[in-house]
């Protein structure tokens, strides 16, 4: 797909990549079924590392602004990932964040409740799993017998690609979903043709909540107690949330066609906040606020201490890097830090 | 003014109907209060959305108040009980970021209550005075040793080897 033959010069060009993500939106792209054999025929796919053999020093070659557009997944964990951004960024038109990583940070940027120390310390050495009896860890340089060896600097804090470089469009979900994939598709292929495209900032999806999609009847909302999913088993006609389950519908961008509900299990926000909302956790307090049935305080603390024992994997699960707040508390993080600039991407010659 | 010079910036959201009035009997009557704090007017401690506090929090301040009438006085009948739990699901989560309970204080003050909320004000900025700075935006910059990576990968990339074709 990546050679230059005739026709493939006058097609528009597509690039895919990956950050920090699991994988599953490159499979979600093949969720489209035998409509990706359109996507191959419409564009000349320049990368897409999971599918074919591109190389970066290719892309790094071409001019700026010659990819028509790019899709990227996945989170800003490393050094690697953030040149790739400011690459992809350089050389694309239309750049989309793809998925809720890219978006919001997703699962990746829950480990922004700790930093890159702790991450290490668990991942290669306390990790039950790990056998690494000299406690080896990764570190950005290595003096080898044959020369210097460098590999990425990891982050304390995981970024999402809006808080490193411009988006254009965002595709929210975990991973989106076929139907939002191919009107994203048909939109751009209809702008590359002349059409015109939504304002830059659009995240692909509807304004409304999940609720608007949830067929389930909803009454008046007072929760004594919040339960885990494990703990009852909801009917399947009524509002998930009055029966007392954490059910993030309330906060969460319609878009989905309300499936997890449909198969009795509560909403967890794949979608991030509805259109208008900032900060997708402080949503979801605020509404859970209103329906907790208790006004002396010693109740409230006692329904949302008891009811809601992590309260970040339950507001923030996939929208912590991208809240207000980014994280925890950095250990030594008070002072330390140097003025919040970041370098440009070094030109390359042609 | 503690050892190190700091002093905290406290943001404080009063209601219209007792708090605000609370502030404003403070001045009247000439009582004194220390100036660390920055008061907005909202209508009622029910407006406060969560993401207020955490804004506030995120732009530099060391601390948030959230002061409205006593419970059962509320001139939107119920809305302060709305403020109250919304106060409680907030603090659950700031403690799982690491952020102090003192640095957010939920405060009832009747319109007749200046005293007591000049005093309440004192007694937070005393107690954020002692936590010390948030800096919250530091938190999430890198200490810097990305940049000269990110710069050295063109360079790398040109020197990775071809492969014949």
């Amino acid at each position: 797909m990546t050679e230059q033959s005739p026709a493939n010069k006058t097609k528009p060009k597509l690039a895919l990549y990956w950050a920090a993500s699991c994988g599953g939106c490159d499979i979600a792209v093949l969720a489209i079924d035998d409509k990706i054999l359109d996507v191959a025929s419409i564009f000349d796919v320049v990368l897409w590392p999971v599918a074919i053999d591109a190389k970066v020093r290719d892309i790094e070659r071409m001019p700026d602004q010659s990819i028509d557009v790019c899709l990227f997944n996945g989170g800003i964990r490393n050094s690697e990932q953030e040149y790739m951004a400011q690459l992809l960024r350089r050389k694309s038109k239309i750049l989309v964040a793809f998925g809720s990583c890219a978006h919001e940070g997703c699962i990746p940027g829950l480990a922004n409740l700790y930093d890159r120390e702790q991450i290490f310390q668990y991942v290669y050495r306390d990790s039950p799993s790990v056998d690494n009896p000299q406690g080896i860890v990764p570190v950005p340089e290595y003096q080898a017998p044959e020369g210097m060896l460098h590999i990425p600097v990891f982050y304390d804090t995981l970024k999402t690609l809006d808080q490193t470089v411009e988006v254009d469009y965002t595709l929210p979900g975990c991973p989106p979903e076929a139907d939002n994939i191919w009107a994203a598709v048909q939109a751009v292929v209809a702008g590359l043709g002349g059409a015109p495209l939504p304002p830059a900032g659009t995240v692909i999806g509807k304004d409304t909540t999940v609720c608007d999609e949830c067929a389930r009847a909803r009454n008046e909302k007072k929760i004594k107690a919040f339960k885990r999913t494990w703990e009852i088993l909801p009917d399947s006609e009524t509002c998930l949330l009055e029966q007392g389950l954490l059910c993030c519908g309330i906060a969460t961008r319609a878009g989905c066609g309300a499936l997890c509900p449909k198969v009795n299990s509560p909403c967890i926000g794949c979608h991030g906040p509805n259109s208008g909302v900032e900060d997708f956790g402080a949503r979801m307090m605020t509404a859970l606020a209103s329906v907790i049935d208790a006004n002396t305080p010693e109740e409230i603390q006692r329904i949302i201490e008891d009811g809601i024992p992590d309260p970040l994997g339950t507001f923030y699960r996939f929208s912590l890097a991208h809240s207000m707040l980014r994280r925890s508390v950095l250990p030594g993080g008070n002072g330390r830090a140097l003025p919040l600039t970041e370098s440009p991407v070094p030109e390359v010659s042609r | 003014m503690s050892e190190n010079g700091f002093e905290p910036k406290i943001i404080a959201f009063l209601c219209n109907w007792c708090s605000y009035r609370a502030a404003d009997l403070a001045g009247t009557a000439r009582m004194k209060y220390e100036p660390n704090v920055r008061m907005v007017r909202v209508m009622c401690s029910g407006r406060v959305d969560p993401s207020f506090v955490l804004k506030a929090l995120a732009l530099g301040a060391d601390g948030v108040m959230i002061a409205g009438c006593h419970p059962g006085e509320c001139h939107y009948l119920e809305q302060n009980y709305k403020a109250m739990r919304r106060y409680y699901m907030l603090r659950h989560s700031l403690r799982a970021l690491g952020i102090e309970d003192e640095r957010v204080r939920l405060q009832w003050a009747s319109a007749a209550e200046g005293a007591q909320l000049a005093s309440a004000i004192n007694e937070m900025i005393d107690q954020v005075r002692k936590l010390g700075p948030l800096h919250w935006r530091q938190n999430w910059s890198e200490n810097g040793d990305h940049r000269e990576a990110i710069s050295r990968m063109p360079e790398e990339h040109r020197e990775a080897m071809e492969v014949p074709a």
